[in-house]
Protein backbone atom coordinates (compact mmCIF):
# COMPACT_ATOMS: atom_id res chain seq x y z
CA UNK A 1 0.00 0.00 0.00
CA UNK A 2 2.31 2.47 0.99
CA UNK A 3 4.85 3.33 -1.58
CA UNK A 4 8.28 5.18 -0.71
CA UNK A 5 9.05 6.47 -4.00
CA UNK A 6 5.89 8.49 -3.80
CA UNK A 7 6.67 9.96 -0.45
CA UNK A 8 9.92 11.33 -1.18
CA UNK A 9 8.18 12.32 -4.83
CA UNK A 10 6.46 15.06 -2.77
CA UNK A 11 8.40 15.35 -0.17
CA UNK A 12 9.78 19.19 -1.75
CA UNK A 13 6.37 20.11 -2.22
CA UNK A 14 5.21 19.73 1.45
CA UNK A 15 8.87 21.03 2.53
CA UNK A 16 7.83 24.03 0.37
CA UNK A 17 4.32 24.61 1.68
CA UNK A 18 5.84 24.18 5.35
CA UNK A 19 7.25 27.75 5.04
CA UNK A 20 3.49 29.19 4.69
CA UNK A 21 3.09 27.43 7.90
CA UNK A 22 6.01 28.54 9.56
CA UNK A 23 5.31 31.80 8.65
CA UNK A 24 1.72 32.15 9.50
CA UNK A 25 2.64 30.49 13.26
CA UNK A 26 5.32 33.54 13.48
CA UNK A 27 3.09 36.57 12.15
CA UNK A 28 0.22 35.02 13.96
CA UNK A 29 2.33 35.03 17.08
CA UNK A 30 3.74 37.98 17.25
CA UNK A 31 0.09 39.79 16.51
CA UNK A 32 -0.47 37.17 19.31
CA UNK A 33 1.77 38.92 21.72
CA UNK A 34 0.97 42.71 21.25
CA UNK A 35 -2.78 41.58 21.56
CA UNK A 36 -2.45 39.57 24.84
CA UNK A 37 -0.49 42.46 26.84
CA UNK A 38 -3.10 45.13 25.18
CA UNK A 39 -6.01 42.94 26.92
CA UNK A 40 -4.24 41.76 30.09
CA UNK A 41 -3.75 45.70 30.48
CA UNK A 42 -6.90 46.41 29.59
CA UNK A 43 -8.36 43.90 32.23
CA UNK A 44 -6.85 45.91 34.72
CA UNK A 45 -7.84 49.56 33.63
CA UNK A 46 -9.29 51.62 36.32
CA UNK A 47 -12.60 52.32 33.64
CA UNK A 48 -14.98 49.63 34.86
CA UNK A 49 -16.58 49.69 31.28
CA UNK A 50 -12.91 49.21 29.99
CA UNK A 51 -11.84 46.47 32.36
CA UNK A 52 -15.66 44.53 31.75
CA UNK A 53 -15.39 44.99 28.14
CA UNK A 54 -12.06 43.29 27.99
CA UNK A 55 -13.08 40.29 30.27
CA UNK A 56 -16.16 39.74 28.35
CA UNK A 57 -14.17 39.94 24.81
CA UNK A 58 -11.20 37.58 26.42
CA UNK A 59 -14.51 35.34 27.43
CA UNK A 60 -16.21 35.04 24.34
CA UNK A 61 -12.93 34.69 21.95
CA UNK A 62 -11.67 31.66 23.87
CA UNK A 63 -15.00 30.58 24.07
CA UNK A 64 -15.88 30.38 20.69
CA UNK A 65 -14.00 27.81 18.34
CA UNK A 66 -11.11 29.44 15.74
CA UNK A 67 -12.61 27.86 12.68
CA UNK A 68 -15.45 29.78 13.11
CA UNK A 69 -13.90 32.95 13.89
CA UNK A 70 -11.87 32.70 10.34
CA UNK A 71 -15.20 31.85 8.51
CA UNK A 72 -16.24 35.32 10.01
CA UNK A 73 -13.13 37.09 9.29
CA UNK A 74 -12.64 35.51 5.99
CA UNK A 75 -15.96 34.87 4.75
CA UNK A 76 -18.06 37.17 6.71
CA UNK A 77 -15.97 40.75 6.11
CA UNK A 78 -16.05 41.08 2.64
CA UNK A 79 -19.80 41.20 3.08
CA UNK A 80 -19.16 44.33 5.20
CA UNK A 81 -16.89 45.59 2.25
CA UNK A 82 -13.59 44.49 3.96
CA UNK A 83 -11.51 41.89 2.11
CA UNK A 84 -8.97 39.88 3.07
CA UNK A 85 -6.26 37.71 1.98
CA UNK A 86 -6.43 33.59 2.91
CA UNK A 87 -3.28 34.85 5.01
CA UNK A 88 -4.34 38.07 6.16
CA UNK A 89 -7.53 36.73 7.89
CA UNK A 90 -5.70 33.68 9.28
CA UNK A 91 -2.97 35.40 11.04
CA UNK A 92 -5.29 37.55 12.01
CA UNK A 93 -7.64 34.89 13.43
CA UNK A 94 -4.66 32.73 14.68
CA UNK A 95 -3.53 36.00 16.32
CA UNK A 96 -7.02 37.32 18.19
CA UNK A 97 -8.02 34.13 19.38
CA UNK A 98 -4.10 33.21 20.99
CA UNK A 99 -4.34 37.11 22.56
CA UNK A 100 -7.08 35.83 24.52
CA UNK A 101 -5.39 33.14 25.45
CA UNK A 102 -2.31 35.24 26.19
CA UNK A 103 -4.02 37.38 28.32
CA UNK A 104 -4.29 35.60 30.58
CA UNK A 105 -0.71 34.41 30.87
CA UNK A 106 0.42 38.17 31.16
CA UNK A 107 -2.66 38.48 34.00
CA UNK A 108 -0.74 35.62 35.76
CA UNK A 109 2.58 36.86 35.14
CA UNK A 110 1.69 40.79 36.43
CA UNK A 111 -0.15 39.31 39.80
CA UNK A 112 2.73 37.64 40.71
CA UNK A 113 4.76 40.58 40.72
CA UNK A 114 5.55 41.38 44.55
CA UNK A 115 3.62 44.35 46.19
CA UNK A 116 6.64 45.94 47.50
CA UNK A 117 7.80 46.77 43.42
CA UNK A 118 4.50 48.60 43.45
CA UNK A 119 5.27 50.66 45.91
CA UNK A 120 8.86 50.90 45.25
CA UNK A 121 8.16 52.36 41.99
CA UNK A 122 5.46 54.81 43.42
CA UNK A 123 7.83 55.80 46.18
CA UNK A 124 10.64 56.54 43.47
CA UNK A 125 8.59 58.84 41.88
CA UNK A 126 8.54 56.90 38.33
CA UNK A 127 5.49 57.80 35.80
CA UNK A 128 2.90 54.73 34.90
CA UNK A 129 5.03 54.48 31.85
CA UNK A 130 8.21 54.00 33.17
CA UNK A 131 7.05 51.85 36.10
CA UNK A 132 5.07 49.59 33.85
CA UNK A 133 7.96 49.68 30.91
CA UNK A 134 11.37 49.34 33.65
CA UNK A 135 10.08 47.67 36.30
CA UNK A 136 6.83 45.71 36.07
CA UNK A 137 6.54 43.84 33.26
CA UNK A 138 10.49 42.67 32.98
CA UNK A 139 9.64 41.04 35.78
CA UNK A 140 6.07 40.03 34.62
CA UNK A 141 7.03 38.60 31.52
CA UNK A 142 9.89 36.52 32.15
CA UNK A 143 8.44 33.53 34.71
CA UNK A 144 6.18 33.15 31.71
CA UNK A 145 8.32 33.19 29.34
CA UNK A 146 8.11 28.89 29.01
CA UNK A 147 4.34 29.15 29.05
CA UNK A 148 4.32 31.68 26.40
CA UNK A 149 6.48 29.18 24.16
CA UNK A 150 4.23 26.62 24.74
CA UNK A 151 1.59 28.48 23.11
CA UNK A 152 3.55 29.05 20.33
CA UNK A 153 3.87 25.26 19.85
CA UNK A 154 -0.11 24.95 20.50
CA UNK A 155 -0.53 27.72 17.58
CA UNK A 156 1.73 26.15 15.00
CA UNK A 157 -0.20 22.56 15.58
CA UNK A 158 -3.56 24.88 15.00
CA UNK A 159 -2.22 26.15 11.35
CA UNK A 160 -3.96 23.51 9.71
CA UNK A 161 -7.21 25.02 10.34
CA UNK A 162 -6.02 27.78 7.82
CA UNK A 163 -6.13 25.23 5.10
CA UNK A 164 -10.30 25.86 5.35
CA UNK A 165 -10.08 29.16 4.35
CA UNK A 166 -8.16 28.42 1.45
CA UNK A 167 -4.55 29.01 2.82
CA UNK A 168 -2.25 26.63 1.03
CA UNK A 169 0.05 25.52 4.12
CA UNK A 170 0.83 21.61 4.27
CA UNK A 171 -2.31 20.21 5.14
CA UNK A 172 -3.96 21.87 2.29
CA UNK A 173 -0.80 20.87 0.33
CA UNK A 174 -1.49 17.06 1.33
CA UNK A 175 -4.88 17.35 0.79
CA UNK A 176 -4.21 18.62 -3.16
CA UNK A 177 -1.78 15.50 -3.95
CA UNK A 178 -3.78 12.89 -2.38
CA UNK A 179 -7.28 15.08 -4.45
CA UNK A 180 -4.65 14.11 -7.64
CA UNK A 181 -2.92 11.31 -7.04
CA UNK A 182 -5.86 9.30 -4.56
CA UNK A 183 -2.59 8.70 -2.60
CA UNK A 184 -3.91 10.24 0.56
CA UNK A 185 -2.09 7.98 2.70
CA UNK A 186 1.56 9.37 2.40
CA UNK A 187 0.89 12.61 2.31
CA UNK A 188 -1.09 12.61 5.07
CA UNK A 189 1.06 10.91 6.92
CA UNK A 190 4.01 12.59 5.79
CA UNK A 191 2.11 16.38 7.24
CA UNK A 192 1.76 13.86 10.56
CA UNK A 193 5.07 13.09 11.08
CA UNK A 194 6.52 16.50 10.20
CA UNK A 195 4.39 18.19 12.73
CA UNK A 196 5.41 15.63 15.47
CA UNK A 197 9.05 15.75 14.46
CA UNK A 198 8.46 19.85 14.87
CA UNK A 199 6.70 20.45 17.86
CA UNK A 200 7.97 17.41 19.76
CA UNK A 201 11.28 18.71 19.08
CA UNK A 202 10.73 22.18 19.86
CA UNK A 203 8.76 21.30 23.51
CA UNK A 204 12.26 19.32 24.49
CA UNK A 205 14.11 22.63 23.45
CA UNK A 206 11.70 24.52 25.69
CA UNK A 207 11.65 22.47 28.32
CA UNK A 208 15.64 22.12 28.48
CA UNK A 209 15.28 26.43 28.50
CA UNK A 210 13.43 26.25 31.47
CA UNK A 211 15.70 23.79 33.16
CA UNK A 212 18.44 25.84 32.60
CA UNK A 213 16.92 29.45 33.72
CA UNK A 214 15.49 27.70 36.23
CA UNK A 215 19.09 26.81 37.87
CA UNK A 216 20.43 30.19 37.32
CA UNK B 1 -29.71 40.28 13.74
CA UNK B 2 -33.59 40.92 13.89
CA UNK B 3 -34.46 38.97 10.23
CA UNK B 4 -32.57 35.83 11.56
CA UNK B 5 -34.74 34.22 13.09
CA UNK B 6 -35.13 31.72 9.20
CA UNK B 7 -31.62 31.06 10.07
CA UNK B 8 -32.38 29.49 13.24
CA UNK B 9 -34.04 25.76 12.41
CA UNK B 10 -31.36 24.37 10.22
CA UNK B 11 -28.43 26.26 12.90
CA UNK B 12 -30.38 24.60 15.73
CA UNK B 13 -30.22 21.29 14.02
CA UNK B 14 -26.03 21.55 13.99
CA UNK B 15 -25.94 22.76 17.28
CA UNK B 16 -28.14 19.36 18.12
CA UNK B 17 -24.69 17.73 16.04
CA UNK B 18 -22.38 19.31 17.54
CA UNK B 19 -23.51 19.01 20.77
CA UNK B 20 -24.10 14.60 20.50
CA UNK B 21 -20.34 14.42 19.13
CA UNK B 22 -19.30 16.68 21.96
CA UNK B 23 -20.86 14.16 24.18
CA UNK B 24 -19.38 10.75 22.48
CA UNK B 25 -15.96 12.71 22.19
CA UNK B 26 -16.23 13.28 26.12
CA UNK B 27 -16.96 9.86 27.01
CA UNK B 28 -13.91 8.54 24.79
CA UNK B 29 -11.63 11.17 25.69
CA UNK B 30 -12.19 10.48 29.63
CA UNK B 31 -11.74 6.93 29.08
CA UNK B 32 -8.77 7.48 27.28
CA UNK B 33 -7.51 10.28 29.93
CA UNK B 34 -7.83 7.35 32.62
CA UNK B 35 -6.55 4.30 30.72
CA UNK B 36 -3.24 6.64 29.45
CA UNK B 37 -2.91 8.57 32.30
CA UNK B 38 -2.88 5.20 34.77
CA UNK B 39 -0.43 3.06 32.29
CA UNK B 40 1.97 6.25 32.37
CA UNK B 41 2.37 5.52 35.99
CA UNK B 42 2.36 1.57 35.43
CA UNK B 43 5.52 -0.61 37.13
CA UNK B 44 5.58 -2.47 33.79
CA UNK B 45 7.60 -0.62 31.45
CA UNK B 46 6.22 -1.55 28.17
CA UNK B 47 2.86 -0.36 29.20
CA UNK B 48 4.56 3.15 30.62
CA UNK B 49 6.28 3.19 26.72
CA UNK B 50 3.41 2.77 24.98
CA UNK B 51 1.55 5.06 27.04
CA UNK B 52 3.68 7.78 26.48
CA UNK B 53 4.27 7.02 22.54
CA UNK B 54 0.24 7.69 22.33
CA UNK B 55 0.70 10.60 24.17
CA UNK B 56 3.21 12.39 22.47
CA UNK B 57 2.00 11.40 18.94
CA UNK B 58 -1.78 12.24 19.47
CA UNK B 59 -0.08 16.11 21.31
CA UNK B 60 2.24 16.41 18.39
CA UNK B 61 0.45 15.85 15.51
CA UNK B 62 -2.34 18.68 15.23
CA UNK B 63 -6.06 17.28 15.59
CA UNK B 64 -7.08 18.31 12.13
CA UNK B 65 -4.29 16.18 10.56
CA UNK B 66 -5.37 13.41 12.75
CA UNK B 67 -9.39 14.02 11.85
CA UNK B 68 -8.40 13.62 8.07
CA UNK B 69 -5.90 11.09 8.64
CA UNK B 70 -8.72 8.62 10.07
CA UNK B 71 -10.88 9.97 7.16
CA UNK B 72 -9.35 10.18 3.97
CA UNK B 73 -6.10 8.38 4.72
CA UNK B 74 -7.21 4.92 6.43
CA UNK B 75 -9.57 3.87 3.82
CA UNK B 76 -6.57 3.25 2.13
CA UNK B 77 -5.44 0.59 4.38
CA UNK B 78 -8.73 -1.49 4.12
CA UNK B 79 -10.60 0.48 7.47
CA UNK B 80 -13.41 2.46 6.42
CA UNK B 81 -14.90 4.89 9.08
CA UNK B 82 -17.99 7.05 8.84
CA UNK B 83 -17.71 10.33 9.48
CA UNK B 84 -19.47 10.15 12.68
CA UNK B 85 -16.93 7.54 13.89
CA UNK B 86 -14.01 8.94 12.59
CA UNK B 87 -14.58 12.23 14.21
CA UNK B 88 -15.45 11.24 17.80
CA UNK B 89 -12.20 9.16 17.40
CA UNK B 90 -10.02 12.15 16.53
CA UNK B 91 -11.54 14.57 19.43
CA UNK B 92 -11.46 11.59 22.20
CA UNK B 93 -7.88 10.20 21.05
CA UNK B 94 -6.69 13.92 20.81
CA UNK B 95 -8.71 15.19 24.05
CA UNK B 96 -7.46 11.47 25.85
CA UNK B 97 -4.10 12.23 25.04
CA UNK B 98 -3.81 15.56 26.80
CA UNK B 99 -6.43 14.78 29.49
CA UNK B 100 -3.88 11.62 30.36
CA UNK B 101 -0.94 14.58 31.83
CA UNK B 102 -3.28 15.68 33.85
CA UNK B 103 -4.61 12.15 35.38
CA UNK B 104 -1.38 11.24 35.66
CA UNK B 105 -0.06 15.13 37.58
CA UNK B 106 -2.69 14.76 39.51
CA UNK B 107 -1.95 11.27 40.68
CA UNK B 108 1.34 12.26 41.30
CA UNK B 109 0.58 15.57 43.07
CA UNK B 110 -1.02 13.86 46.30
CA UNK B 111 1.55 13.49 49.02
CA UNK B 112 3.07 10.34 49.26
CA UNK B 113 1.95 9.95 52.85
CA UNK B 114 -1.08 9.53 52.20
CA UNK B 115 -0.25 6.33 50.35
CA UNK B 116 1.93 5.40 53.48
CA UNK B 117 -1.29 5.57 55.36
CA UNK B 118 -3.05 3.65 53.49
CA UNK B 119 -0.65 0.71 53.49
CA UNK B 120 -0.19 0.88 57.12
CA UNK B 121 -3.75 0.40 57.61
CA UNK B 122 -3.63 -2.37 55.46
CA UNK B 123 -5.50 -1.74 52.35
CA UNK B 124 -5.55 -2.91 48.90
CA UNK B 125 -4.12 -1.08 46.29
CA UNK B 126 -7.79 -1.01 44.76
CA UNK B 127 -8.90 0.17 47.71
CA UNK B 128 -5.82 3.02 48.54
CA UNK B 129 -6.85 4.11 45.06
CA UNK B 130 -10.09 4.74 44.88
CA UNK B 131 -11.08 5.83 48.61
CA UNK B 132 -7.98 7.91 49.68
CA UNK B 133 -5.76 8.80 45.79
CA UNK B 134 -8.59 9.58 43.39
CA UNK B 135 -11.38 11.50 45.72
CA UNK B 136 -8.53 13.69 46.18
CA UNK B 137 -6.89 13.72 43.02
CA UNK B 138 -10.10 14.34 41.03
CA UNK B 139 -10.59 17.85 42.77
CA UNK B 140 -7.13 18.81 41.00
CA UNK B 141 -7.71 17.23 38.16
CA UNK B 142 -11.17 19.37 37.58
CA UNK B 143 -10.18 22.85 36.36
CA UNK B 144 -8.23 21.07 34.01
CA UNK B 145 -10.43 18.84 33.10
CA UNK B 146 -13.05 21.87 32.38
CA UNK B 147 -10.50 23.86 30.28
CA UNK B 148 -10.17 20.47 27.70
CA UNK B 149 -14.16 19.84 27.66
CA UNK B 150 -14.28 23.51 26.43
CA UNK B 151 -11.53 23.02 23.76
CA UNK B 152 -13.32 19.26 22.98
CA UNK B 153 -16.44 21.81 22.51
CA UNK B 154 -14.73 23.98 20.34
CA UNK B 155 -12.55 21.43 18.40
CA UNK B 156 -15.59 19.49 17.35
CA UNK B 157 -16.30 22.53 14.67
CA UNK B 158 -13.39 21.10 12.48
CA UNK B 159 -15.59 17.68 11.53
CA UNK B 160 -17.50 20.42 9.51
CA UNK B 161 -14.71 19.79 7.10
CA UNK B 162 -15.41 15.98 6.93
CA UNK B 163 -18.68 16.20 5.73
CA UNK B 164 -20.14 16.28 9.12
CA UNK B 165 -23.31 18.29 9.35
CA UNK B 166 -22.99 20.42 12.81
CA UNK B 167 -22.98 23.77 13.84
CA UNK B 168 -20.29 25.12 11.23
CA UNK B 169 -21.33 23.11 8.34
CA UNK B 170 -24.76 24.57 7.94
CA UNK B 171 -22.92 27.98 8.64
CA UNK B 172 -21.47 27.01 4.99
CA UNK B 173 -24.25 25.57 3.69
CA UNK B 174 -26.87 28.82 5.06
CA UNK B 175 -24.00 30.69 2.85
CA UNK B 176 -24.34 29.21 -0.68
CA UNK B 177 -28.24 30.21 -0.33
CA UNK B 178 -26.97 34.15 0.18
CA UNK B 179 -23.76 35.13 0.54
CA UNK B 180 -24.88 39.02 1.71
CA UNK B 181 -25.67 37.52 4.60
CA UNK B 182 -22.36 35.59 5.55
CA UNK B 183 -21.53 38.26 8.24
CA UNK B 184 -25.00 37.68 10.36
CA UNK B 185 -24.54 33.70 9.87
CA UNK B 186 -21.04 33.67 11.26
CA UNK B 187 -22.02 36.27 13.61
CA UNK B 188 -24.84 34.00 14.82
CA UNK B 189 -22.79 30.91 15.05
CA UNK B 190 -19.74 32.26 17.08
CA UNK B 191 -22.90 33.55 19.66
CA UNK B 192 -24.25 29.98 19.74
CA UNK B 193 -21.00 28.62 20.05
CA UNK B 194 -20.65 31.05 23.06
CA UNK B 195 -23.85 30.03 24.70
CA UNK B 196 -22.88 26.13 24.43
CA UNK B 197 -19.41 27.00 25.56
CA UNK B 198 -20.73 28.96 28.66
CA UNK B 199 -22.86 27.31 31.07
CA UNK B 200 -19.96 24.18 30.87
CA UNK B 201 -17.94 27.22 32.30
CA UNK B 202 -20.10 27.84 35.06
CA UNK B 203 -20.69 24.16 35.85
CA UNK B 204 -17.17 23.54 35.98
CA UNK B 205 -16.86 26.59 38.22
CA UNK B 206 -19.67 24.83 40.21
CA UNK B 207 -18.15 21.48 40.20
CA UNK B 208 -14.83 22.98 41.32
CA UNK B 209 -16.68 25.39 44.76
CA UNK B 210 -18.08 21.98 45.51
CA UNK B 211 -15.23 19.22 45.16
CA UNK B 212 -13.24 22.11 47.05
CA UNK B 213 -15.78 22.51 49.64
CA UNK B 214 -14.27 21.25 53.43
CA UNK B 215 -10.59 20.98 51.59
CA UNK B 216 -8.07 23.00 52.54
Amino acid sequence: MWSWSFTWSILPQILEAMKTTILATIVGFAFALVGGLVLALGRRAKNRAISLGTAGIVEFVRSTPLLVQLYFLFYGFPAIGISLSPFSAGVLGLGIHYSAYLSEVYRSGIDAVPRGQWEASKALNFSKGTMWRRIILPQAIRPVIPVLGNYLIVMFKETPVLSAITLVEMLLTAKMIGAESFRYLEAFTLVGILFLILSYGSSLLIRRLELKWSRS
Amino acid sequence: MMVSVDLLPLLFQGAAVTLQVTALSMVVAFVLSFAAGFARLSRIKSIRVASSVYVEVFRGTSLLVQLFWLFFALPLLGIELTALVAGVMALGLNYGAYGSEVVRSAILAIPKGQTEASIALNMSPWLRMRRVILPQALAIMLPSFGNLAIELLKGTSLISLITMADLTYQGMILRTFDSSRTFEIFGLILVMYFVMAYPLTLFMRWLERRFSAGRV
